[in-house]
């Protein structure tokens, strides 16, 4: 989604009435983020809206981004909130070598997942990847974490499901994410 | 018991590290085109960290999970990165040391003046946010305007050169040898090239 650098556009405040609809739609979207959200998006300060490319909506509170939203799609957490809080999201694994190709904004594919370093739901080694074994269904948000890493590298929305995924061992698992050091990471919003 | 337990139970929040160089979680450092720069720098910060993720062991551990053939690759990745990053600082030290950042005081007409600063994009200064400083820094009028030849310059209202030209090489770290002070006096009338109208054929 993010693959270019750009510049934020216009900034405008998000009217309460608003601004309580994103708390909601965030909610219901991500349950796991419910015990913080008071953290994440407080409900006295100010939220503002930023207009970037691609017809994205960027919401923040400051120069802290916090979530985004391509059109009417599912709202969509910038890293720095998962990497806060990776507990709160569903999350799978890719393997070491599908890194490179993440980080420099290439389709995800679904063998980086199910490949010996790759964990999806279900997996017997899953751990933190289980979600409870339940597969997680395409067009649900995922985050991507990594095989040797500590910390999330892509947020996106599943184009196919994590028991398809399991089954057919190729084809595309994310694209259009938002990655690590991509556009809306590098996004300077002082 | 059970309505008390949700904020209680809540984890407290991971704090995460970026590396002051890329901005990456520094373990992901090794696959932006800084790599060097980035270890020097979390060493310094952050020394635990760097012992964690660049000490040998760390370093052959996350290798031996990668095919030779793709930790070949991986190599010639991160030595095309490395050498494009190095060749981008080369050319950005080159362009600093010979651009210019011209200030110029304009007589708009007598006692009124006004400022203009071109050049500073040279210096990786975003100029519609300098121009939003210099207003609020001199509390007057500021602006990006397009100059004749199709580059932009910031015009801020009022006779700022002296200011501007410690602003400069303060906030913006361009060297005080780059900044260029003229002067534009209003030229007599008489001066002015005489207008000739196209004459009809
Ligand atoms: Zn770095």
């Amino acid at each position: 989604m993010f693959k270019k650098e750009f510049t934020a556009g216009q900034k405008s405040k998000v009217k309460s009435s608003a601004q309580r609809a994103v708390r909601a739609k965030v909610i219901e979207t991500y349950p796991g983020l419910e015990p913080y959200i008071d953290d994440v998006l407080p409900k006295k300060e100010q939220l503002d809206l930023v207009k970037v490319p691609d017809r994205v909506s960027l919401y923040c509170n400051g120069s802290t981004p916090l979530f985004w939203q391509h059109m009417d799609d599912a709202i969509i957490p910038h890293l720095t909130v998962v990497h806060k809080y990776p507990w709160a999201f569903k999350r799978i694994r890719i393997d070491r070598g599908a890194i490179r190709f993440v980080m420099s904004g290439a389709t995800l594919m679904v063998p980086g997942l199910t490949s010996p370093g790759g964990r999806l739901p279900g997996d017997e080694d899953a751990g933190v990847y289980d979600n409870g074994g339940q597969d997680i269904d395409a067009g649900e948000v995922v985050v991507v974490e990594a095989e040797g890493k500590e910390h999330a590298c892509l947020i996106g929305v599943l184009k196919m499901g994590t028991k398809e995924m399991k089954e057919k061992k190729k084809g595309v698992g994310i694209e259009n994410g938002h990655y690590v050091g991509d556009g809306l990471w590098k996004l300077d919003l002082s | 018991m059970a309505d008390t337990a949700t904020a209680s139970d809540a984890r407290p929040p991971k704090s995460v590290v970026y590396c002051g160089v890329c901005s990456l979680p520094p373990e992901y450092c090794e696959f932006g085109g800084t790599t060097k720069k980035c270890a020097e720098w979390l060493e310094k910060a952050h020394p635990a960290l760097y012992t964690a993720l660049y000490s040998s062991e760390a370093l052959s551990q996350n290798l031996s999970s990668l095919s030779v053939d793709a930790q070949k690759r991986a190599e010639k990745d991160a030595q095309k990165k490395a050498a494009k990053a190095e060749a981008a600082e080369a050319r950005e030290s080159e362009k600093r040391a010979t651009s210019k950042v011209i200030i110029k005081r304009v007589e708009r007409n007598k006692r009124k003046h006004i400022t203009e600063i071109s050049g500073l994009e040279h210096f990786n200064v975003d100029l519609k946010k300098a121009a939003k400083e210099f207003g609020k820094k001199f509390a007057t009028g500021s602006s990006v305007t397009k100059t004749a030849s199709g580059g932009e310059e910031i015009t801020v209202q009022g006779d700022v050169s002296d200011e501007v030209l410690d602003w400069v090489v303060e906030k913006y770290n361009v060297p005080e040898d780059n900044v260029e002070q003229i002067e534009d006096k209003k030229k007599e009338k008489k001066a002015a090239p005489p207008m000739v109208a196209p004459q009809p054929t």
